[in-house]
């Protein structure tokens, strides 16, 4: 049996979910324990989750 | 006294506009619904037809009548909605913005010499154009050469087989490009005149020092170093706003999606590549070439690894901010579309709120992508500059 395109698409839409979820979760774990570097942990956290969405948006359009 | 004035009149035009959000879009829906009921009417007389068993040939013929009226009614709203989207996002040979308004803008091609002539001559892509014995077409937006009728020959797949001219068209891309171009050169060329006087920020620069600032001391210096970043500053500065500005009138109901477009994002992509490579030191290119402190046999395959990692960076920074503005544009419109897909008033409520909401967000969506388009493209100077000290 030939599995849609779009079953695919929605694959990866789980999976970059769930790793940007889990960027922005332990985000606010480190911004919760060390308030004072929030300027950072967010900078990091943006730019690691931009380009696990790069990777989620090349694969979607790639379909 | 005066400020109650200025307080009212404030809220007055915010009801005005929230009420103008409110009843345009259920009155259209609302108008959109009247075919809908039309055809709930054929339905209801074609039940009718079922239960009566009385005249068979009479309801038969009205019956395949109204078979027909639906085969070549009018388009399913499905449809409408799609192809709005589709014309929205697309980038055009005139400047559209609403039934009836709007202005033609040049074309250029390169065709046996240079051939200049308005956008109105196709009428909205209706016809052929002429111009020194050549004929052109709008075929799908793009311009084919065809002969006097404008036929169009296709291959198997159903591509056009025409010859396809240079096409170097002032499009509706190309002039918004060229109108922010301008637009921004006056107006930070006239902000930086302000402070030859005196270093407190006058006019705009009230409202655009912290963000140079920002760029300066929050993207630049922590990812180039204190060093280099001055002569990457301009560059950054142009990108940032450049991209920022162009997401926000994209916002508007012009209906221009420049940066939603991935050949100006690509030519963004590129420049920050080329300004990478150009400006790589000796440690960038060891790095990728012959990366130090890892054993001799690995060195070759993290070569090949770097090597498309080096292609790979303005690849996702193309893809991340034209898919970014696209999926935005994309969702706005189709929850939009909804209402008249619905065509109901009590769906109207939900979905303007939501595309309300929607819209909120994009302004920071917009504000977003400039923000870390701008940060990846210091980032990777930053790389390319470093100096590190191997023993």
């Amino acid at each position: 049996m030939e599995i849609p395109e779009i079953v695919g698409a929605g694959l990866i839409v789980i999976g970059a979910g769930l790793g940007i979820g889990r960027i922005g979760g332990s985000a606010m774990d480190a911004i919760a324990r060390q308030p004072e570097a929030a300027a950072k942990i967010q900078t990091a956290m943006i730019i690691a989750a931009a380009l696990i969405e790069g990777i989620g948006f090349a694969a979607l359009f790639a379909k | 006294m005066e400020m109650q004035n200025c307080m009212r009149s404030k809220f007055t035009v915010f009801f005005a506009l929230v009420g103008f959000l409110f009843f345009t879009a259920p009155a259209v829906a609302q108008d959109e619904n009247h075919e809908e009921l039309h055809h709930e009417e054929t339905h209801v007389e074609e039940g009718h037809t079922e239960e009566a068993h009385g005249d068979v040939h009479h309801e038969d013929a009205h019956h395949n009548d109204a078979a027909h009226g639906e085969e070549e009614g009018p388009k399913d709203m499905k449809d409408i909605v799609k192809e709005t989207i589709t014309h929205h996002l697309a980038d055009s040979y005139e400047f559209h913005i609403t039934e009836g308004v709007g202005f033609p803008l040049p074309i250029i091609l390169v065709d046996n010499g240079l051939k200049v002539f308005s956008s109105s001559k196709f009428h909205h892509g209706e016809t052929v154009a002429e111009v020194d014995g050549n004929y052109y077409k709008v075929y799908h937006s793009k311009i084919y050469k065809t002969d006097a009728e404008g036929t169009i020959t296709y291959d198997d797949h159903h591509h056009p087989t025409n010859e396809q001219p240079l096409d170097l068209s002032i499009t509706k891309n190309v002039f918004m490009i060229l109108l922010m171009a301008v637009f921004m050169f006056f107006l930070f060329s006239g902000v930086a005149k302000t402070y030859k006087s005196s270093l407190t920020p006058k006019k705009a620069g009230k409202f655009l020092e912290p963000i140079i600032i920002y760029v300066r001391d929050e993207i630049a210096i922590p990812n180039i170093g204190e060093k280099h970043y001055k002569k990457y500053m301009s560059y950054l500065l142009t990108v940032f706003f450049f991209i920022w500005f162009l997401n926000l009138v994209g916002m508007t109901p012009l209906g221009v999606n420049v940066t939603g477009n991935i050949a100006i994002t690509f030519s963004l992509a590129l420049m920050t590549f080329i300004i990478t490579q150009v400006s790589g030191k000796k440690d960038y290119w060891m790095h990728i070439f012959w990366m130090p402190g890892v054993p001799v046999l690995i060195r070759p395959v993290l070569a090949i690894i770097e090597l498309i990692g080096l292609f790979v960076k303005p690849f996702s920074l193309m893809i991340r901010l034209y898919a970014n503005m696209l999926a935005g544009h994309v969702v706005i419109m189709s929850i939009l579309g909804l209402i008249f897909i619905f065509g109901s008033w009590f769906a109207s409520v939900p979905f303007t709120f939501l595309t309300l909401f929607l819209s909120v967000l994009e302004l920071l969506v917009a504000a977003l992508q400039a923000y870390i388009f701008t940060m990846l493209t210091s980032l990777y100077f930053g790389a390319a500059v470093e100096e590190h000290d191997h023993h």
